[in-house]
């Protein structure tokens, strides 16, 4: 209670919230709502916004609903940029647990290896993973995990280096714990905040990137998205604008809904930062 | 002789970076579904078994896995990132031919976005609390959320299709004839606008940062102690302040390289520019496989040396750096 307390301190962490529990629930009612799949015809081709009141964001060139279109490509996004996301933690947590535990050697390779993953262009990446893999949800999801779970094994190793050293952990090693036991039982559930914040803010970004790669035509041909209906929008854009805008406005209120959620996580889990943001 | 050790120590760096993208480029030929000949040719040029017979001497398909990796390296680090036979030309050539514009479309967007993110930071941090401080923040927060390929095809149903100002697409006028300081005129034309919606994104982050950075600096104890002296406002801001907030402004954006260059892949998508941006998509719709990997070597290569520059810059601008290491 006290926690949902210093949440809703934050009012554009609960309009975040608001947000995306709306967005959610469409996702997952998506084939109740629009029993008909959102790449059949259903209506006359390019009707705009409210001119037939059974489209009330109109239809596409091919007279598709671009209501039934958002509504399935919220399940795509949400989707992918929760098991991307939980991907790269898990990636992220290990990687950095090690390095930080570890320390020496096992910290130097580990690290140099992190490091050449958040050098190398991620987006550039990720377009030629899914473009050789080609396009699935797997491959989609994969290739975003593997461009953004570096900054996670940064944020768990300096912590794990810090904690490592504490009393706590000490009692442990003299109690004979092992070490993935302790690692995973002492240390990690202190490390889990940051953790929590960080991977918010990524979800996020995956949404973009998964965005983004269905805009260049590297989607799941199977799954109806929001960046695939804007790539599609491109030629109609003088005919019909409702076509791109409509996916967009929904790309930005999802991303935007979780930036603020995770800000709002972060003021809440972190109450001592308070003091030093306004 | 510290520096001179700190430099090789950041040349064999980004050396081995560099050496990384083309082994990770190797493996992806090797572990992609199909026969890495076909991929190499890429899937629409499969059907001319000559050349994939050629494919396959060249880059030694019937050797050992270890000798085709040195086959590929020495190719690789001599400038042969293969051919396309799409194009018909090595991909070195295809890649050095775009370089420039993307250079110049990137630089644009990093200089726009940092110039105007500070000043935008700065205002809020002076003005925090206004109107002013929460009309910025709002904005960043937006834009930050907005994918870049929208804003782009937004920017071109206002600005080049509802109201006519500026160039919907490519880097010139098509036709156009112009020459010496009207040919630069029309390119800036034309450069206004993917600039401008490739830097917004990244303003946001500037904007964001430099005011949290510069919250942080007032708060300290000489800025204080400067107010108490009786130094007028706007001085401490300028002299006091800003100086000590901007740096981590900038150890931050030099390591955005790699996202401009991503966002720069959809931005001359959107507007037709003819840099390697548009170059990768293109190879995207035809699975011009060694142009796509030719691409992404450069593009890491770019911003290791950009990364590089920034780093040796960084020692000389702040002398705290070195006396710290």
């Amino acid at each position: 209670m006290k926690f949902f307390q210093r949440y809703a301190k934050n009012y554009g962490a609960l309009i975040g919230l608001g947000i995306l529990i709306v967005v959610a629930i469409v996702a997952l009612a998506a084939p109740l709502l629009f029993p008909v799949s959102p790449w059949q015809s259903v209506g006359d081709p390019l009707l705009a916004p409210s001119e037939d009141p059974a489209f009330p964001l109109g239809t596409d060139m091919l007279g598709r609903d671009i209501a039934a279109g958002l509504a399935y490509g919220a399940r795509v996004s949400l989707l992918i940029g929760l098991i991307s996301t939980a991907v790269a933690v898990v990636i992220g947590v290990s990687i950095g647990a090690l390095a930080g535990y570890y320390g020496g050697r096992i910290d130097d390779v580990l690290m140099r290896f992190t490091e050449f993953f958040q050098t190398i262009p991620a987006f550039a990446m990720a377009i030629v993973l899914v473009a050789i893999f080609n396009p699935s949800i797997t491959s989609i999801t994969l290739a975003i995990a593997i461009v953004s779970w570096p900054p996670v094994a940064r944020l768990v190793r300096g912590e794990f280096l810090s904690l490592r050293s504490r009393e706590f952990v000490q009692a442990a090693v003299v109690i004979g714990q092992s070490g993935p036991r302790i690692m995973f039982t002492q240390i990690l559930p202190n490390v889990i905040s940051p953790i929590i914040v960080t991977a918010s803010l990524m979800v996020a970004t995956a949404i973009l990137t998964e965005s983004s790669l269905s805009f260049l035509g590297l989607g799941d041909r199977n799954m109806m998205s929001w960046g695939f209906m804007i790539g599609a929008a491109r030629t109609m854009l003088r005919e019909a604008w409702w076509m791109s805008v409509f996916p967009g406005v929904a790309i930005l209120l999802t991303v935007l809904a979780i930036n603020l959620i995770g800000e709002g996580l972060n003021d809440a889990m972190n109450p001592h930062l308070r003091g030093r943001k306004d | 002789m510290k520096s001179l050790d700190f430099v090789f120590q950041r040349l064999l760096k980004a050396a081995f970076v560099v050496l990384g993208v083309v082994i990770l480029n190797f493996l992806l030929v090797h572990m992609a579904p199909g026969d890495p000949a076909s991929v190499l040719a890429g899937e629409a040029g499969a059907g001319d078994a000559k050349y994939i017979a050629q494919l396959r001497a060249q880059f030694g398909l019937d050797q050992p896995l270890y000798q085709q990796l040195w086959t590929y390296l020495r190719g690789a680090l001599t400038g042969d990132l293969g051919f396309s036979y799409r194009n018909q030309l090595p991909v070195m050539t295809l890649i050095l031919d775009r370089l420039p514009a993307t250079l110049l479309l990137t630089g644009c967007a990093f200089v726009f976005s940092l110039v105007l993110g500070i000043l935008l930071g700065v205002v809020a941090a002076y003005r925090r609390g206004s109107v002013t401080d929460s009309a910025v923040m709002t904005g960043a927060l937006i834009f930050y959320a907005t994918p870049l390929f929208w804003v782009a095809l937004m920017a071109v149903l206002v600005f080049s299709l509802h109201l006519d100002w500026l160039p919907p697409f490519d880097m010139e006028t098509i036709g156009g004839g112009y020459t010496g300081w009207a040919r630069a005129l029309d390119i800036g034309h034309h450069l206004i606008l993917p600039t401008v919606t490739l830097g917004l994104f990244f303003t946001a982050i500037y904007t964001r940062l430099t005011r949290a950075s510069m919250l942080e600096v007032m708060s300290l104890d000489f800025v204080k102690t400067a107010r108490a002296k009786g130094v007028p406002q706007a001085r401490i801001i300028r002299r006091h302040v800003l100086r000590n907030a901007i740096l981590p402004v900038f150890t931050f954006a030099s390591m955005q390289a790699g996202q401009l260059v991503g966002g720069a892949v959809l931005t001359e998508t959107v507007f037709a520019w003819p840099g390697i941006g548009r170059l990768m998509f293109d190879a995207l719709l035809q699975r011009d496989y060694p142009v796509l990997l030719g691409v992404f070597l450069v593009t890491a290569a770019v911003v290791v040396i950009v990364n590089l520059i920034s780093d040796l810059l960084y020692r000389f601008v702040d002398p705290r750096i070195e006396a710290a290491s």
